[in-house]
C-alpha cells in the first residue's frame, strides 16, 4: 500500500524532483481518504494538522460571513493542494473546507511532517519551496477575483 | 500551424457601410440584471443576414448613438445580439421593448478561425459578456461537430446570477459532446459549482498543445492570464486567437478611434491571432 | 504652340490675375492663401488682390508672426495654420438625417457633391500630405465618399517654395521643396530687380489648357536655372532636420523610454498639433435630435487622439495619461503609419512645432530618443549585471 502511494506521489509534478528518502517519508505520512458530498473537511479555527492533495472531486474553501452564512471563496479540484495552515503558527485553519461532490484525496499528516522538517532542513526547504508555489498561485487567482473584472466600472 | 485570418472585404457588406438599416426588435430576453438579448428583423425587405462568428454590427439607438456589438447568432434575416448595459447607448437600449426600431450597420471585422480549426482540439475561453461573440462560433462548431476533435468551453461569470445562456449551456453539455466548465468569481446562494477565476480552468481542459486552436474573449486581464496558462501548457502563440475591444465610431477604418498600435480593431480585428499583437499586448496604454 | 505635360513656360507677374480668372471661368471655386487675423490662411480668393503680396512669416517653436517684405512676392512665406484638409476632409459634415415614421425611422443620406475646387499655392509638402490622405481615405476596400467627391475634380496650382520656413524639414522627409507630382501646374516665383515672373511646369492637360489662356512664353535655360537656384537655396536653409533612419524600429523599441515622461510634463494635450497637421484624419460622430425627438442627425467632426475620451471604452480610457496620448500621436505619425499605409505620415511642414503653445518639437523628440538610446541600453545592461536594484 505504501509502495503504491509512494509511486503515486513521486510521479506527481508537485513532488517531482524530491530526493528518494524525502519522498519515502512524505508517502509515509499519507493515506487515501474519501469525502462524501456535503461533508465538512475542517472548520475555521480547528487545529490544522493535515493537508490534502485532491485526486478527484470538488472542494469549497469557505468562510462564515454573517448574515450570509457559509460563503464559498474558491473551489479546488483534481490536482490541487488544500491547506498550508499546518505549516505556520498558530497551526489553525483560517477558513473552512467542505466537499461539494464526492471527493477522493490523499491526506497528509502535517504535524508529523512539520516536526520532521524542523529536524531535516533539506526536507523543510523542499516542502516550503513547493508550498510557496501553491500560495503564490492562490494569491494570483485571488487578486484576479478581487479585480472583479466582469463588474461594471462606471 | 494555424493560418492567418482572412481580411475583411467589402463583398461581405451588401449595403453602404455608413448608413444604418432599420431593424425591428422581434424579441427581448433579459438574461441577467444588466445583460439582454435582442432578436432583430429587418423593417424593409428580408435579405438573409450573412456574417462570420466573431464579427460585429454597429447598433444605432435613434437620436442617442451607436455602439459596436458582436453578433451572437442569426437565422435567415434575423440577427441576434446579446448586449450588456454599460453606458448611455446600451442603457437606453435596455429599455426598448418589442417593436422598437434600431439601426444596424455591418457586419464588420475579422472572425474566429472556425474553419481553420477543423481537425484540431478546440478550447474556447470566455469571460463575462465575452461568451456572446463566441456563442456563434460554438454553434458553428456544433453544426459540424465531427470536423473537430475534443471541444472544451471554459466560461467564467461574475456570480451565478450573471451566467449567460444558462439553459443552452446545459444543452451543449448534454447533446453535443462538449466539455463545459463554468466558474464564478464570487459565489452566492446555493451555488454548488466552481468558484474561482476562469484562467484556472485551462489546466483542466483536455487538449493536445501541438494541435489545439484556442479562442478567447473577455476582459483584457482575463485574456492575458488565460494566455499565460495556455503558454504554460506549451500552446504556441499562432494557435491562440483573441477578440480585442477598443472605442469605435465608424467601424470602417477612417475615424482612427480603434487604433491599437499599427492595427485598426474594426478592420484588422476584432479577432486577432495572438502572435500578431504580441509585441503590444502587454504595453500599458497603447 | 501646343503645350505638353512637362513643358516649362514663363509668364509675367502682372498676368497672375488672369490665371485665377481663367479658373473661375471654367467653373472652379478658387481657394488660396490670404491674410487674416495676423496669419496667412486658406480661404476663397476672388482675385490676385486677395493674395498676401509682400508679406512673409517668421516661424519657430510656438511662434508665428507676419512681417512685411521689401518686395511684392505673392508667395513669399511658408505654410500657416490651415492645411488643405480643411476643404477635402472638412471639419464638420452632415452624414445623414433620420426621421421617425410609422415604421420606426427612415435614414436620409446626404448626397455627396462638392463645387470644383482649385487650390492655389499648394506647397510640395502639401502635395505629399494630400497624397497621404488619398491613401488613407481612398485606397482601402471602402472609399470615403466625402473626400472622394471633393478630390475628384480638384485643380492644383502648386508653388515651389522660395524660402524655407523656420520650422520646415521637408528635405529630411523627401517631400520637397520641389513639387514633383500631383499638380496641374507648378509655379516658381522669380523676383529680380527689373522683373517679377513665374516659371510654370505643366503637370496635366488641364493645366496646359489654363496656361494657354494667359500670355506666356517658353522658358529659356536661364529661367529654368533661376528656378533651380531658388529651390536649392530653399533646400539648404531648412529650419529643422529629422534623422529618419530606421525610425519605425527606433520608436517601436522605445515605447517605454523615459523621454515620453519628459514630453508629457510639457504637453498640454491641447490638440493643436492634430488640428494643424495636414495628414491627421481622425474624426468623431455626433448623434443629435431636435427638441421633438422625431428628427435626428449624424454629424462627422474632426477629432484628436489627444482628447481624454478618444480611447474611452466602458469604465475608462485606454490612454488616460497625457504621456500615452503624446506617444500615440508621435508613434502613429512616424512609425505605425508606415505599417498601416506604407509611408510616413509626416511631411515635414513644421506646423506642429510652430503651433504648439509650449514649443514641443517633434524633430527634437526623435533626436532625444535616438541619442539617449545607447546610454539607456548601457545602463540597463549594467543594472542587470550588478543585480537589479528594483
Amino acid at each position: 500500500m505504501i509502495e503504491t502511494l509512494e509511486r503515486l506521489i513521486g510521479e506527481h509534478p508537485f513532488f517531482n524532483g524530491m530526493a528518494e528518502q524525502h519522498l519515502r517519508f512524505v508517502a509515509g505520512c499519507a493515506k487515501n481518504i474519501r469525502f462524501d458530498e456535503g461533508q465538512i473537511i475542517f472548520r475555521e479555527g480547528d487545529e490544522a494538522d493535515q493537508f490534502y492533495f485532491i485526486r478527484e472531486g470538488l472542494i469549497a474553501v469557505e468562510l462564515v460571513v454573517p448574515p450570509r452564512g457559509f460563503t464559498t471563496l474558491q473551489t479546488l479540484g483534481a490536482g490541487e493542494m488544500l491547506g498550508w495552515s499546518w505549516l505556520l503558527p498558530p497551526y489553525r485553519w483560517q477558513f473552512g473546507a467542505r466537499a461539494l461532490e464526492q471527493t477522493h484525496a490523499l491526506a497528509f499528516d502535517g504535524k508529523c511532517l512539520r516536526n520532521k522538517c524542523e529536524q531535516d532542513h533539506d526536507l523543510g526547504y523542499e516542502i516550503l519551496k513547493r508550498f510557496t508555489h501553491v500560495i503564490s498561485e492562490r494569491l494570483d487567482t485571488t487578486r484576479l477575483q478581487l479585480l472583479d473584472l466582469y463588474g461594471t466600472h462606471a | 500551424m494555424a493560418p492567418m485570418l482572412e481580411q475583411w472585404t467589402p463583398a461581405k457588406i451588401s449595403a453602404d457601410p455608413m448608413l444604418p438599416v432599420p431593424y425591428r426588435i422581434k424579441r427581448v430576453r433579459h438574461e441577467t440584471k444588466d445583460t439582454f438579448t435582442f432578436d432583430l428583423d429587418p423593417v424593409g425587405d428580408g435579405r438573409e443576414f450573412r456574417y462570420a462568428p466573431g464579427q460585429f454590427n454597429m447598433l444605432y439607438a435613434f437620436g442617442i448613438g451607436e455602439v459596436p456589438i458582436s453578433i451572437s447568432g442569426s437565422d435567415g434575416a434575423m440577427i441576434r445580439h446579446t448586449t450588456r448595459a454599460v453606458g448611455t447607448v446600451t442603457n437606453a437600449m435596455r429599455n426598448l421593448k418589442r417593436g422598437a426600431v434600431l439601426g444596424v450597420r455591418g457586419p464588420f471585422g475579422t472572425w474566429w478561425p472556425v474553419k481553420e480549426a477543423a481537425g484540431c482540439d478546440v478550447v474556447i475561453a470566455a469571460g463575462g459578456i465575452g461568451l456572446a461573440p463566441l456563442r456563434s462560433a460554438l454553434y458553428e462548431i456544433m453544426e459540424h461537430r465531427d470536423h473537430y476533435r475534443r471541444v472544451t468551453l471554459l466560461y467564467g461569470a461574475r456570480t451565478p446570477e450573471d451566467i449567460l445562456y444558462r439553459r443552452e449551456l446545459e444543452q451543449w453539455r448534454g447533446k453535443f459532446d462538449l466539455d463545459v466548465f463554468v466558474t464564478v468569481d464570487r459565489a452566492m446562494g446555493d451555488w454548488r459549482g466552481m468558484v474561482g477565476v476562469v484562467t484556472k480552468l485551462v489546466s483542466r481542459a483536455p487538449f493536445d498543445p501541438a494541435s489545439v486552436v484556442a479562442m478567447m474573449c473577455g476582459p483584457e486581464v482575463m485574456m492575458r492570464f488565460t494566455m499565460m496558462e495556455l503558454r504554460k501548457r506549451g500552446v504556441e502563440t499562432e494557435r491562440i486567437y483573441l477578440s480585442m475591444e477598443r472605442n469605435m465610431k465608424c467601424a470602417v477604418g477612417f475615424c482612427g478611434h480603434c487604433m491599437y498600435g499599427p492595427l485598426f480593431v474594426c478592420k484588422d480585428g476584432p479577432v486577432f491571432r495572438f502572435d500578431r499583437i504580441a509585441p503590444i499586448f502587454g504595453v500599458a496604454e497603447v | 504652340m501646343t503645350l505638353q505635360i512637362q513643358d516649362c513656360v514663363v509668364f509675367e507677374h502682372q498676368y497672375f490675375d488672369q490665371l485665377l480668372q481663367a479658373l473661375v471661368a471654367r467653373g472652379y471655386q478658387v481657394l488660396g492663401p490670404t491674410r487674416r487675423d495676423g496669419a496667412i490662411v486658406y480661404d476663397r480668393i476672388h482675385s490676385v488682390e486677395d493674395l498676401p503680396a509682400g508679406w512673409t512669416d517668421e516661424q519657430d517653436g510656438g511662434k508665428y508672426r507676419l512681417k512685411r517684405r521689401n518686395d511684392d512676392a505673392l508667395f513669399g512665406y511658408a505654410v500657416g495654420p490651415h492645411s488643405w484638409k480643411k476643404f477635402l476632409h472638412p471639419p464638420t459634415e452632415l452624414l445623414w438625417q433620420a426621421q421617425c415614421d410609422a415604421n420606426g425611422f427612415q435614414i436620409v443620406p446626404q448626397k455627396q457633391s462638392s463645387p470644383k475646387y482649385a487650390f492655389i499655392g499648394v506647397r510640395s509638402c502639401e502635395l505629399h500630405a494630400i497624397a497621404i490622405q488619398d491613401h488613407v481615405l481612398l485606397n482601402g476596400p471602402f472609399q470615403e465618399p466625402i473626400y472622394k467627391a471633393r478630390r475628384e475634380d480638384l485643380f492644383i496650382v502648386a508653388v515651389n517654395c522660395g524660402q524655407s520656413g523656420g520650422t520646415c524639414f521637408c528635405v529630411s522627409l523627401n517631400t520637397g521643396p520641389k513639387s514633383t507630382f500631383g499638380f496641374d501646374l507648378a509655379l516658381t516665383e522669380v523676383l529680380q530687380p527689373d522683373r517679377h515672373y513665374f516659371v510654370i511646369e505643366i503637370g496635366t492637360q488641364r493645366g496646359a489648357d489654363i496656361v494657354t489662356a494667359i500670355p506666356h512664353q517658353p522658358a529659356v535655360e536661364q529661367d529654368k536655372q533661376n528656378a533651380e537656384q531658388i529651390l536649392n537655396h530653399t533646400a539648404a536653409s531648412m529650419g529643422r532636420k529629422m534623422d529618419t533612419t530606421d525610425i519605425k524600429e527606433l520608436l517601436y523599441r522605445n515605447l517605454d523610454h523615459p523621454r515620453w515622461d519628459d514630453v508629457a510634463a510639457r504637453c498640454l494635450s491641447c490638440a493643436n498639433c492634430t488640428m494643424v497637421c495636414p495628414t491627421c484624419f481622425c474624426t468623431r460622430v455626433e448623434d443629435v435630435t431636435d427638441l421633438s425627438g422625431e428628427h435626428a442627425e449624424r454629424w462627422r467632426k474632426w477629432d484628436s487622439c489627444f482628447t481624454t475620451d478618444f480611447s474611452y471604452i466602458h469604465g475608462g480610457s485606454v490612454r488616460a495619461t497625457t504621456k500615452s496620448r503624446y506617444r500615440q500621436w508621435m508613434t502613429h505619425k512616424l512609425a505605425t503609419w508606415i505599417d498601416q499605409f506604407g509611408e510616413s505620415g509626416c511631411v515635414g511642414c513644421g506646423r506642429c512645432i510652430t503651433w504648439c503653445p509650449v514649443a514641443i518639437d517633434i524633430t527634437e523628440e526623435v533626436r532625444a530618443i535616438r541619442e539617449s538610446e545607447p546610454e539607456l541600453q548601457r545602463s540597463k545592461r549594467d543594472s542587470v549585471r550588478e543585480g537589479s536594484r528594483d
